[in-house]
């Protein structure tokens, strides 16, 4: 039985519980808790594609994934129906992204964060001061869900669901991205990007490639979000969302695929707990950030998962062939 | 005419403020390649300590001191004990940075409430000069002046002192500066202190005009971000020119067009990124 290893049997059990947490959870609040992980989780693989594969750290994805979804909702404001909505959000989200992209990779390094964090307050700005288009400070209002297939995603179940499909596929997708030859490509840009130059491959395409893609997904995920909080606000495109997508990819641990979907549940439960207590999110947010960098560089998963694999493997190989499978590139 | 006159007035003393609060990030940002998105939260921070000295009774630029003071203080404790320890390390220092900045904004939230905050102009600033047959308000006319002065000290400083050809040499090459004696990390700190002081002091000769309010913070970091892009990283005389650049365009952008001046003032930074990606006075770093 050579198919069954340690990682198969995670991915299984973690699949099963996915998949039938309505039934164990119960309540309609924690499901939509859980809905919000896996669409939080989403935005921050995209996001990690950049920050972990591509060495490249984006202040600016709140743009994208507001684009996304401002688009959505005023196509929608505007009687156009689902499909013509979503196929719009992402031809705009793709399009922005481009536009990002050729800017913001004028630069490496620094300049190419400072550079997403300016084009990222564009958005804002157009979202919070050009009321006429947007509705300003007010926000849109999102009235339906769609009903792909006719079944309706107006309960919490269902519209759980629809989420976890589309996690799935982000993650399948994911993961084939990072196995890929351009995945690889992409991850030597990262770690030796003049070589990979000397080597022929064209580092600024690969990366603008990357940036699509990362921006492709974001869009999905503010195309979720937004059905699932049916409003959008100026508030989704400010620095905060960037900077806590950025927190849920480094605190789960960059450069990897659970990473970012650790970090999501981390975030989006912390704030969920916190702001059931004080309203001072923001202030706990930075605390974190704070910590995290002076007490756990590398950040909080990658730390306590090594300690777990190792000690996992060392009682598996006792049982069977050693996995001598080395899972996972660490960052610099 | 007049409205024309007085628009570029408001320019010129909002491209002196920006000036005061990107001199610093351009040194930071240039010099010791720290991305520091604390910069907005040192200028709206000081402006609150202003504020709380100025009810206090305290004279206007005793209290620009002060509070300039005060977050050299913060500023260099924030550099010495933390950002230090991350040195050419940009994510952890990004994420430092803009943790502080969270906390910063929460804490002004908590201490000086949602309500913005205004200062009267003081008694011997108010007013206006005529100059043949204009009108200029005293109070804009100064601010500008304290930034021109605060330009040329700062060129001097960094040109002609020996401060400045060790600051430089830090720079240029930080283990061989090491080696002939010069202690770079003490420049280092000095240099942030420096930066955060003349944001905070920004913050409080601006409180007047501009007001103190939440959000203020996140508003002025990417004007601070756009000036050095512009301008080129490092360059003062790139952080004037672009000061003065966006100061006309955000006074003007928002007397004509009213819901995209906030979008306009990015333009000439896309622009520069496409066309000259190293800013206006900017060297090419290899």
């Amino acid at each position: 039985m050579s198919w069954i290893n340690s990682r198969r049997v995670a991915i299984g059990v973690a699949l099963v519980l996915l998949a039938t947490l309505p039934v164990w959870i119960g309540n309609p609040y924690y499901i939509n808790v859980s809905s919000q992980i896996l669409l939080f989780a989403v935005f921050a693989l995209a996001l990690n594609v950049l920050v972990g594969y591509g060495g490249l750290v984006s202040l600016g994805h709140a743009g994208l994934f507001a684009m996304a979804g401002y688009t959505g909702a005023l196509m929608l404001d505007a009687g156009h129906g689902h499909f013509v909505a979503i196929l719009a959000a992402l031809v705009v989200t793709l399009a922005t992204s481009a536009v990002f992209g050729v800017l913001a990779l004028r630069s490496t390094g620094i300049g190419f964060l400072m550079i997403t964090l300016a084009l990222g307050q564009i958005v804002w700005g157009i979202a919070y001061r050009w009321a006429g288009l947007t509705n300003g400070d007010n926000g849109v209002n999102v009235t339906t869900r769609p009903a792909p297939l006719g079944i309706s995603l107006a309960s919490a179940d269902y519209f759980y669901y629809a989420t976890l499909v589309v996690f799935l596929i982000a993650v399948a997708t994911m993961a084939v991205f990072v196995r890929s030859p351009f995945g690889a490509a992409l991850r030597g840009t990262r770690d030796q990007a003049r070589r990979m130059n000397a080597l022929g491959y064209n580092v600024w395409l690969i990366r603008f490639l990357a940036f699509l893609f990362s921006g492709f997904w974001s869009g999905v995920a503010g195309l979720l979000f937004i059905y699932y909080n049916q409003f959008i606000s100026p508030q989704v495109s400010a620095l905060t969302t960037s900077a806590e997508a950025l927190l849920m990819v480094i605190s789960g641990g960059t450069a990897t695929l659970l990473g970012p979907i650790i970090g999501s549940a981390l975030v989006v439960i912390m704030k969920n707990v916190v702001s059931a207590y004080i309203e001072r999110w923001n202030l706990v947010l930075g605390v974190i950030f704070v910590l995290i960098i002076s007490f756990m560089p590398e950040g909080l998963v990658p730390g306590s998962v090594r300690l777990w694999r190792t000690g996992w493997q060392a009682l598996w190989s006792r049982l069977s062939a050693p996995a001598a499978r080395k899972t996972g590139e660490q960052g610099p | 005419m007049s409205l024309w006159l007085t628009l570029a007035v408001n320019s010129i003393a909002l491209g002196g403020l920006l000036f005061l609060l990107s001199a610093g990030f351009s040194l930071i940002f240039g010099l010791m390649r720290i991305p520091n998105l604390m910069h907005g939260s040192f200028f709206m921070l000081g402006a609150y300590f202003g504020v709380s000295f100025l009810a206090f009774g305290i004279n206007f630029w005793l209290a620009a001191l002060a509070s300039g003071a005060a977050m050299a203080v913060i500023g260099g404790l924030i550099e010495r004990f933390l950002l230090r320890r991350l040195e050419g390390q940009i994510l952890p220092q990004v994420l430092l940075t803009l943790g502080f900045a969270f906390i910063i904004a929460d804490i002004c939230l908590m201490v000086w409430t949602g309500d913005p905050w205004q200062p009267t102009t003081p008694t011997h600033l108010q007013g206006a000069v005529q100059v043949a047959g204009l009108f200029f308000p005293i109070f804009r006319l100064v601010i500008v002046g304290v930034a021109v002065v605060i330009a040329i000290a700062l060129w001097l400083m960094v040109d002609w002192t020996r401060l400045g050809a060790m600051i430089r040499a830090g720079v240029d090459d930080a283990p061989i500066a090491r080696v002939v004696g010069i202690k770079v990390s003490q420049l280092f700190t000095l240099i942030f202190a420096l930066g955060a002081a003349l944001a905070a002091f920004a913050g409080v000769i601006g409180a007047p005009y501009l007001s103190v309010y939440p959000g203020l913070d996140f508003e002025m970091l990417p004007l601070a971000l756009i000036v050095v892009i512009l301008g080129g990283s490092g360059s003062l005389l790139g952080a004037l020119v672009g000061s003065f650049l966006i100061g006309f365009l955000y006074n003007f952008g928002q007397a004509m067009f009213p819901d995209l001046a906030y979008v306009i003032l990015f333009l000439p930074m896309l622009l520069v990124l496409v066309l000259r990606p190293q800013g206006l006075f900017g060297k090419v770093v290899s």
